[in-house]
């Protein structure tokens, strides 16, 4: 994928994001993921059914690298059980943090595969999937 | 104006991020290596000749504030950390003694945290009310606000000189005037206006004014903390140790020294203090109205150039310091900032710590260019022509 590809996939999940909405059903669990160094600010909403997530949708305030990161994780994870999602977050952690990774598995989550050149916005690409990680293990151990 | 005084200026950088921190002379540099290359002894302990040239330099700042805001006495000049600590120590060492249940401190939603905070905890443990003066159309606070806003159950009025975000100077003298005639005590937090605007306590009549050195051209980690001896006399100190007692032999004799020592325990930060006295010198040398108006000039010149831009919306299009905080439409605040940034500009987005300014002006983050003496009219330019074409910042932001 070229810079240009890349650019246009990332504007597109910024300016019209997908499963953006604010969510007060009470099925739902809400996630609140911020960055300590920046004014990203969003709120994720999880509906789990059978160990599958059912729904994401998100709301709030962020830069085009973390709104458009949401906007892309969700999009690849709804539909997945928890260890699945699981999976698919520690790899695009993994891509981010320039670790080895499977490229296929990412979806259009490969276009932050060069956001480890800059260095300030690693934690815009990785906001939301820090707490929704942290979220889907903590079921998971409940669930064991 | 003066660049050439600025090593941060060699580099290819321009900074409009002034009131986070101002860049800092050459001189003000010279002199903290000074201290540390030729007198870096500690303070107060005047046995051996350098010891005592580094009292009479510390000392020498201290004189050189009193003259530079304008204040009565020696004593009423006390060395803190910087705007935010003066401000606690005026909350928690006096007014923390003096409020009582359903007194009411009045700020506004423009104020920086540290002048908020401190007051919200006086709430939880005084259970005092903290009361709002309403900010008019432009986000000012006004006279006629503050009459309004005053009740019976008002003791202190706490307001920045100068906000942070608007950039308004609020009419302090007429605001304490009226205060003081109601038995309301004023404290001013003038961390942005210091630098900026000459600052008169005696002129004021302000009962506590709190600044820091760093905005104003000196280190980081030194402020001032003004008071009015008679009430300075009455803080408590938040600091208990060296350096501020007099004697101490059991719990029940133990004498603490008189103003300003009393309130500045510990060893303190020496070199910023005695490079602080270089900046005042400095600023002194260029002097505070020129660059007052210097500042309105470059300010006018860049809303002038804003408001050309249809995809750009000012927040506080009138105001006379020489801040400027806008947004670009639909484009979130910190990437533009990253986007300036590809072009070394730096400039600040968020809040600017004023996390309550969102409930009056209903944005939440902006981008803040603030301006300094070095600015100059061709930096200006360089921004404006970056801001000007939105697809050029849609395509390079990433």
């Amino acid at each position: 994928m070229d810079e240009f590809e890349r650019r246009e996939i990332i504007l597109e999940h910024y300016q019209n994001p997908k499963n953006y909405e604010k969510v007060e059903d009470e099925r739902y669990i809400k996630i609140n993921a911020n960055n300590e160094s920046c004014i990203d600010n969003l709120d994720l909403y999880l509906l789990i059914e059978n160990n599958q997530i059912k729904d994401i949708k998100f709301q709030g305030e962020a830069c085009a690298i973390s709104t458009s990161s949401t906007s892309i994780m969700i999009t690849n994870l709804i539909g997945k059980t928890i260890e699945e999602a699981i999976g698919y977050i520690k790899n695009f952690m993994a891509m981010v943090n320039e670790e080895k990774y499977q490229e296929d598995l990412l979806k259009e989550g490969i276009v932050f595969n060069e956001i480890y050149k800059q260095n300030n916005r690693k934690a815009c690409a990785l906001l939301p999937y820090r707490d929704l990680l942290n979220t889907l293990i903590e079921i998971q151990k409940k669930n064991a | 104006m003066n660049r050439e005084d600025f090593p941060m200026l060699n580099q290819d950088i321009i900074y409009f991020d002034n009131g986070a921190t101002t860049l800092k002379p050459k001189c003000v540099i010279d002199k903290t290596v000074e201290y540390y290359s030729l007198y870096g002894a500690s303070a107060h302990r005047g046995d051996y000749d350098i010891a005592y040239k580094v009292d009479q330099e510390y000392e020498n700042t201290r004189a050189l504030v009193k003259e530079f805001i304008h204040a009565k006495h020696l004593e009423e000049i006390v060395f803190t950390s910087g705007s935010t600590e003066g401000l606690n120590l005026v909350a928690n060492g006096f007014f923390k003694h003096l409020l009582e249940p359903n007194d009411e401190v009045l700020i506004t939603k423009a104020e920086h945290a540290s002048n908020v905070l401190p007051w919200f905890q006086l709430a939880k443990t005084n259970n005092i009310h903290i009361g709002y003066i309403p900010l008019d159309d432009h986000y000012y606070v006004t006279l006629e606000n503050v009459k309004k806003a005053i009740t019976p159950h008002t003791k202190v009025i706490s307001l920045a000189y100068i906000t942070n975000v608007i950039g308004d100077i609020r009419p302090m003298k007429e605001i304490i005037a009226y205060a003081h005639e109601h038995n309301i005590f004023v404290v001013v937090d003038a961390a942005q206006s210091i630098g900026h605007l000459k600052t008169d306590v005696q002129d004021l009549d302000v009962d506590f004014l709190s600044f820091s050195a760093h905005k104003m051209c000196g280190p980081t980690g030194v402020g001032v903390l003004y008071g009015k001896k008679e009430l300075l006399e009455e803080v408590e100190p938040l600091l208990l140790g060296g350096g501020m007692n007099e004697s101490f032999d059991n719990e029940q004799e133990v004498f603490y020294k008189p103003l300003p020592t009393r309130l500045e325990a510990g060893t303190p930060n020496i070199a910023g203090v005695i490079a602080f006295g270089e900046a005042i010198l400095y600023l002194q040398k260029i002097g505070m109205d020129t660059i007052a108006s210097y500042e309105k000039k470059l300010r006018q010149y860049l809303v002038d150039k804003l408001l050309l831009i249809p995809h750009i919306d000012i927040i506080n299009i009138e105001s006379d310091s020489g801040i400027v905080s806008f947004n670009v439409n639909d484009i979130f605040s910190q990437d533009v900032a990253y986007y300036l940034n590809k072009y070394n500009i730096c400039v600040r987005a968020g809040s600017h710590c004023a996390k309550i300014l969102k409930n009056a002006v209903g944005v939440k983050n902006t981008i803040r260019v603030s301006l300094y003496f070095y600015n100059t009219i061709e930096e200006i330019d360089s921004l404006v022509e970056l801001l000007m074409d939105k697809d050029k910042i849609l395509k390079e932001m990433l």
